[in-house]
């Protein structure tokens, strides 16, 4: 599940981001808590906490007192514009430095996502 | 209920070595760490000092604020269980010694105790000196967690189990923590697999601190630099370098310290790579040998 690319409290926000975008937690839905998190992934408690913390922080979530944490209804239209935003900086262009170096011209890059194109409206 | 520690230039000598060599230390109550050294390196022996195994006879050691030794009210409340067979007592059985933890233990819970040794499949009228290491080791965790001691301290007492064994036991060491929040000190020089389950990281080696801070913060502070040995030895000028290795003209050189995020886009600029270094990778580094 965690790598040592990037701190797991990091990992785990962004795991829960990816849930949401993908849809499979929905507006208003509550997320598991700290310590069900904690205990299902074998992580310090403190840890899972300050992942949590961070989408609280970024309004992806937010807190009922008592209850739980919940999904903001807001979070989903506000993570996909900020990765469409990085869309470009993060995919498009390191494929195109990637093709310059190893030598693959662009317009065989273009006509491959033509292709690709084609296909998905077929 | 959770105890603090409080230790102040604690040295220890031993004729010819000097385990704990001028060690302050400050540990707030609650949380779970990680002890990290090398085999020799003071673990064992600051955690029996803290236990009140050992006097103190230089510098000071403070529990919730008192001192540990000769102090049975405060004992009771510190649980340490050694690697080695504290609870290994000839004409024992595993029976005979639960029932002198629940005598000697204020807050021992019969239940878990019994949902651990059903856990480890411990025989309860096996004689202990007739356990193998792996059942000695699920002895020591049954007692220590059953125990639920405001500070409980295992040194590398789970290092004996087999490795389903050791995942039961991180299982349910964070499920009864985050019912039964207490302070808890795991002493280990297997790291990877633990490191995870520690809010904090204590690395000592010689008996001297070397590194002590949260566990994500410490992972994040080490890195490899890895590119064209020129620029990776201009970039790392002035950093404390861990280890560097060398293959054909690329170099890759371990950094301690952290590196701010000027310093990571002129990596960038010039073709280096930065990639985190592993928990266990950055305790070796730190504590391996001065070269002679």
């Amino acid at each position: 599940m965690f790598d040592d690319r990037s701190p797991i409290y990091h990992q785990i926000a962004e795991a829960i981001k990816n849930d949401i975008l993908s849809g499979e937690l929905g507006a208003d839905e509550q997320v598991m808590s700290t310590n069900q998190y904690a205990a299902y992934y074998r992580i310090n408690p403190a840890t899972a906490a300050k992942g949590f913390q961070q989408l609280v922080d970024e309004g992806v979530l937010y807190k009922r007192r008592g209850i739980g944490m919940f999904v903001s209804s807001e979070a989903r239209d506000m993570l996909l514009s900020q990765r469409r935003e990085r869309f470009f900086a993060d995919v498009v262009e390191p494929m195109v430095a990637e093709a310059r170096v190893i030598g693959i011209p662009l317009d065989d890059v273009v006509a491959r996502i033509q292709t690709l194109k084609g296909r998905e409206s077929a | 209920m959770t105890f603090g520690i409080d230790i102040q230039n604690l040295t220890v000598r031993y004729p010819g070595v000097t385990a704990i060599d001028d060690l302050t230390l400050k540990l707030e109550g609650g949380k779970i760490y990680g002890l990290l050294g090398r085999n020799g390196s003071g673990k064992t022996t600051l955690l029996s000092l803290i236990a009140a195994y050992r006097k103190v006879t230089e510098g000071t050691i403070l529990v919730d604020g008192r001192t540990p030794w000769e102090n049975e009210e405060l004992t009771q409340e510190i649980g340490l269980i050694r690697e080695s067979s504290d609870l290994v007592i000839e004409g024992e059985n595993v029976k005979g010694i639960l029932r002198r933890s629940r005598r000697f233990r204020p807050r021992w819970d019969d239940e878990f105790a019994q949902r651990l040794i059903d856990l480890f499949e411990l025989p309860l009228n096996r004689g202990v000196t007739k356990l193998s290491r792996g059942q000695r080791s699920a002895l020591g965790i049954t007692v220590g967690l059953a125990s639920r001691a405001p500070l409980t301290m295992l040194d590398e007492s789970y290092l004996g189990l087999d490795a389903p064994s050791r995942y039961a036991f991180y299982d349910v060491l964070l499920a009864d923590y985050i019912e039964n929040p207490r302070t808890i000190i795991l002493s280990t020089h297997l790291i990877e697999e633990v490191s995870r389950l520690f809010e904090q990281v204590i690395i000592i080696d010689r008996g001297r601190l070397v590194a002590y801070d949260d566990t994500e913060s410490l992972r994040m502070r080490g890195a490899a630099v890895v590119g064209p040995a020129a620029a990776v030895d201009d970039f790392t000028t002035g950093m404390t370098v861990l280890g560097e290795k060398r293959l054909g003209g690329t170099k890759s050189v371990t950094v301690y310290g952290d590196i701010d995020p000027d310093a990571r886009s002129v990596a960038a600029d010039w073709g280096l790579e930065l990639s985190p270094v592993a928990l266990q990778d950055l305790f070796v580094h730190l504590t391996k040998g001065d070269p002679a």
